[in-house]
């Protein structure tokens, strides 16, 4: 039974509520706009200015040229030169520097003879330091030629070239997964709170003896989150065109479709945990748990692609995920919606099985 | 719904039971409650009585047994019911972060009231429950009279037929609980039936008629004044210094013929199974420190002693 006049009863009462919840009405709008502004501004893939320090043993030209070189690729800030090897392991440990530059006295001859010419020692308990420092190992620079003057040889045999993204700036890669998490994060809570209340402080007692149906209250209560879902959306879009050059490059109308599913997933999923729990912050706990692995297993901030096998299955049944890549295709690359039929699959699957699951559960609640 | 004598009932249990896992929480109570009066469940805490109420408005479903309410079959005919019964939940239900016209106006709109007359039955009831300087009031900020003020406006918003009340004055001081009454006799002039949940003795004597259940189970039932008339006991008080009557109270208690011994200030209150011809003699022969008694008038107290006796009896055999 869905009668028009009870569900506007019900998202009028909600408003109401939220307006004078002023903690809720302020992370409506405050997490989209601060996370926005923490990942675009504050997270950056690429690593610059590593502080360093050097040892040169050889004191030749040619050391002296390379060291020249390190500090002019920006990766290292060189600080430091220290007279032995043993200074620049000490640096290290004390995390006075993250890498350290020892060139040994036969740089001249190991170059002669082809042998690794010297040694760059990073901080190994910082991955992303030592992989910025790796990828120093493949310029030109090391490779040990008779000469020098490395910027006479032919680049790298492969040659790689972004299509999307030419500038590999991070804030374009954040931003559409950023919805993904910012409408998990707040929606899925909001949700489930909002339904727990109601039978937390009793008046979904009194509401199920009066003639409004549970439909009509499930659709009440759930429309005014949509909206804040899709208000959210825009305003993530809005800042990221405006604030950090983001390119849409997809249908306007695909990622409207798309964004509306991932709505109706994570409201869903809401449900599902209302459902299960007694009280507010039970339902703040659960959602917890849901949300770290949405964090760190969609693709958001770890590749999909490192992940170890059981990492990736999780990773697979996480609506986040799919709506990771769906938004990163439409909104960078361009793509259609139709041409990423999995994904949507998927996130279809996921809304009829969490949607018939939560309405199982409330049916049996609903008496008893 | 109407008996063969005539006689009109709002609702009418037959046998109902209720069990969660191995606890009876109501067994196989069969009532029959006249419409148009007040009808008072009598029972402390955990005894089946909101199990009971809710039983009857069909938030819960029976494990065996019959009720009718309002001539409809509950759970079956829930949704039938659901307009013209009004209901009072123990905890107040209304939302605490809107004003009382907000949470009136929602009600109205959810009971179905046609928007044409919503404002003025709104009206109507401000005036009618003291509400007037409230009306743009967050309700959580209102006292606890005032919030029953308010649940009770929200609950008759419809004009049930029926109106059940679980527990509503548990959280109000006693000035706010004798107000309350007045307006549910309001209520019962106008015709409505009403079912109310109390452990208050002053409640419950108030009230036409009234079922005394303990442990799911019916233990009296009837008009207060003809339940203490007919009590089937007769009551002596007894005096003496505070710290004898703690020892003679125990002495007593363990007499068969002793139901209940209560201590009031300075006094004991004895109770006897009648069937003596000469109790107050009988008294003070078999407890000769008691010294002069008197008898008195059974209260609606003693009614309630009597009716849960065996179940301590038993409780006490077992300890």
């Amino acid at each position: 039974m869905i009668r028009t006049d009870k569900i506007r009863a019900m998202v009028y009462k909600e408003l109401k509520q939220l307006q004078r919840d002023r903690l809720t009405a302020a992370m409506v709008f405050g997490i989209p706009v601060m996370q926005l502004l923490l990942f675009g501004f504050a997270i950056n893939y690429n690593v610059r200015n590593i502080p360093a320090a050097w040892c040169d043993q050889a004191e030749s030209v040619k050391s002296r040229q390379i060291i020249q070189d390190i500090q002019a690729g920006q990766v290292l800030d060189l600080q430091i030169q220290t007279r032995t090897p043993e200074e620049l392991r000490q640096l290290i440990q004390s995390g006075k520097v993250r890498a350290g530059v020892l060139i040994p006295q036969d740089l001249s001859s190991r170059l002669q003879d082809n042998r690794s010419s010297f040694q760059i020692l990073t901080d190994g308990s910082s991955s992303v330091v030592t992989g910025a420092v790796t990828s120093l190992a493949s310029l030109p620079l090391y490779q040990g030629e008779h000469s020098i003057d490395y910027r006479n040889q032919e680049a790298l045999p492969i040659q790689v070239l972004p299509l999307y993204n030419p500038e590999q700036r991070t804030a374009v890669e954040v931003i559409p997964g950023l919805i993904g998490i910012i409408l998990t994060m707040t929606l899925m809570l909001f949700t489930a709170i909002a339904l727990v209340r109601e039978t937390e402080h009793g008046s979904m007692e009194m509401l199920i003896t009066t003639p409004v149906s549970p439909m009509e209250i499930i659709i009440g209560k759930l429309l005014p989150y949509i909206g804040i879902g899709i208000f959210q959306t825009i305003l993530v879009f809005l800042l990221g065109i405006l604030v950090f050059r983001l390119p849409v490059n997809g249908r306007i109308t695909d990622i409207a479709l798309a964004v509306l599913m991932f709505i109706s997933s994570t409201l869903s999923m809401g449900l599902l945990i209302s459902s299960f729990v007694k009280t507010q912050f039970q339902a703040v706990q659960v959602s917890i748990f849901i949300l770290l692995p949405s964090i760190l297993l969609s693709g958001f901030v770890f590749p999909y692609e490192g992940m170890p096998a059981f990492a990736r299955g999780l990773s697979k049944i996480l609506p986040v995920t799919h709506f990771i890549e769906l938004m990163r295709g439409i909104v960078l690359r361009g793509a259609g919606i139709a041409e990423m039929p999995l994904q949507i699959g998927v996130l279809l699957l996921f809304i009829v099985i969490t949607m018939s699951l939560a309405w199982l559960r409330m049916r049996n609640k609903q008496l008893d | 719904m109407t008996d063969a004598a005539g006689r009109n009932y709002c609702i009418r249990t037959d046998k109902l039971t209720r069990k969660f896992g191995d606890l009876t929480a109501v067994d196989h109570l069969s009532l029959n409650i006249p419409a148009g009066e007040i009808y008072g469940f009598l029972g402390p805490n955990g005894s089946g009585k909101s199990t009971s109420i809710r039983l009857i408005c069909g938030l819960l479903s029976p494990s065996s047994g019959k009720v009718e309410a309002l001539g409809y079959s509950i759970p079956r005919q829930a949704e039938k019911l659901k307009s013209r019964l009004g209901y009072m939940t123990q905890k107040f239900s209304l939302y605490q972060d809107l004003s009382v016209d907000e949470n009136l106006r929602f009600i109205a709109s959810i009971q179905g009231l046609p928007k044409k007359i919503r404002e003025s039955r709104i009206r109507e009831l401000r005036r009618q429950f003291h509400l007037e300087k409230n009306r743009d009031q967050l309700t959580g900020t209102m006292s606890g009279g005032q919030k029953q003020r308010l649940a009770l406006a929200a609950a008759i918003i419809h004009n049930p037929s029926l109106l059940i009340l679980d527990e509503p004055t548990s959280a109000v001081d006693p000035e706010s609980r004798r107000e309350f009454w007045e307006y549910l006799f309001e209520l019962v002039g106008q015709g409505m039936s009403i079912l109310v949940s109390t452990h208050y003795m002053d409640e419950a004597e108030r009230c036409h008629r009234l079922a005394i259940i303990q442990k799911g189970r019916l233990r009296a039932e009837g008009e207060p004044r003809k339940l203490m008339s007919g009590l089937g006991a007769e009551v002596f008080l007894a005096h003496g210094r505070s710290d004898e009557l703690i020892h003679w109270r125990k002495e007593l208690v363990s007499h068969n013929d002793i139901p209940g011994c209560t201590q009031i200030g300075n006094s004991l209150r004895i109770m006897i199974t009648s069937g003596r011809k000469n109790p107050e003699a009988w008294l003070s022969s078999t407890f000769p420190f008691l010294g002069k008694v008197e008898q008195t008038r059974p209260n609606l107290e003693d009614v309630f002693v009597k009716a849960t006796h065996q179940d301590h009896i038993q409780e006490e055999g077992r300890l």
